[in-house]
């Protein structure tokens, strides 16, 4: 337990070493949490629009066809 | 290049790459943290300080590698018209934006308790700066345009005109006095650095850039989203 203390002590320098780690872990993980999350948020939309605007075209055709004699 | 140069086949490729470079990028970092935290010694000099390195140094090499993609992938635009070149460089720009900022605060760290300063305005540090500075100044470019194709265009050619700091940033310690201390990895002759510390960075810097490949194809697809629910929503406009 006293060498792991110690270890995290970092002999002396705790207050620059951790901050650094930290600092680099809490930048790269919101990188990779934003932009997952608007990965799947700009993929949802687009999903959506798709569907949306197939159906729109299919009800179009349909009421062409409907139209014609 | 140019079978890439396709969304479809792009993403299809994407989508075999990304849980791979996801697993490999835990499971360096995992190996790579473990190791430089707490197996490698401290440095006969610098003692456990020395530690701070092996997100220093890493960093910094992402820091530019990614500038060097986002200028390669903007002269691509530019010269053949790639639609993915511009979106690649777009997507590059955010990562190695904070790279370049996880450099600078972390040798801030470094250099507060090694040299008695948190920090010093010469050539090294200065150049580095200037990095992030063209990366913010890229980003805001990029998306200033209603038109995006406009964006990226003026963001390509501010891109290209960056490079020039690259080689300064690069040779910096060489060439200028400066607290910094010069190349100890890439340098003729071999690494100036013992294996010990010399294999956790190497770790770390291929975590690093498992990191990079990871997030930048989550990037391009998001962009290639975008795109497309752009092209939709314009002919629901006109159509």
């Amino acid at each position: 337990m006293d060498t792991l203390l110690d270890q995290l002590a970092m002999g002396g320098y705790a207050g620059f070493v951790w901050p650094s780690y930290g600092v680099t872990a809490v930048a790269l993980l919101a990188l990779a949490v934003g932009s997952v999350r608007a990965m799947r948020a700009r993929e949802a939309e687009l999903r959506d629009l798709q569907a949306s605007f197939g159906d729109r075209r299919t009800a179009a055709l349909k009421a062409d066809a409907a139209h014609d004699p | 290049m140019h079978r890439f140069a396709n969304p479809a086949r792009f993403l299809r490729i994407a989508n075999v790459i990304l849980p791979w470079s996801a697993g490999l990028t835990v499971v360096l970092l995992v190996v790579g943290l473990a190791w430089s935290l707490f197996v490698s010694p401290p440095d006969y000099q610098q003692g456990e300080s020395v530690r701070i390195m092996y997100v220093h140094v890493p960093s910094a090499w992402m820091g530019l590698f990614a500038y060097a993609v986002m200028a390669v992938a903007s002269a691509v635009a530019l010269i053949w018209k790639h639609p993915l070149a511009d979106l690649s460089a777009k997507a590059s720009a955010p990562v190695g934006a904070a790279f370049t900022f996880i450099c600078l605060v972390t040798g801030s760290l470094w250099g507060k308790p090694m040299w008695g300063t948190y920090w010093v305005w010469d050539a090294r540090l200065t150049s580095m700066l200037i990095l992030l500075f063209l990366y913010l100044g890229y980003m805001a470019l990029v998306n200033a345009f209603d038109d995006p194709g406009r964006g990226a265009k003026a963001a390509a050619i501010l891109a290209l005109v960056g490079v020039v700091n690259l080689p300064i940033i690069k040779f910096s310690v060489d060439w200028w006095n400066t607290l910094h201390q010069p190349a100890s990895v890439i340098k003729m002759g071999g690494p100036a650095i013992s294996a010990g510390m010399l294999i956790p960075l190497l770790i770390m810097g291929l975590a690093f850039k498992a990191f990079y490949v990871t997030i930048l194809l989550v990037r391009v697809r998001t962009e290639i989203a975008s795109a497309k629910v752009r092209a939709i929503r314009l002919t629901q406009v006109h159509g």
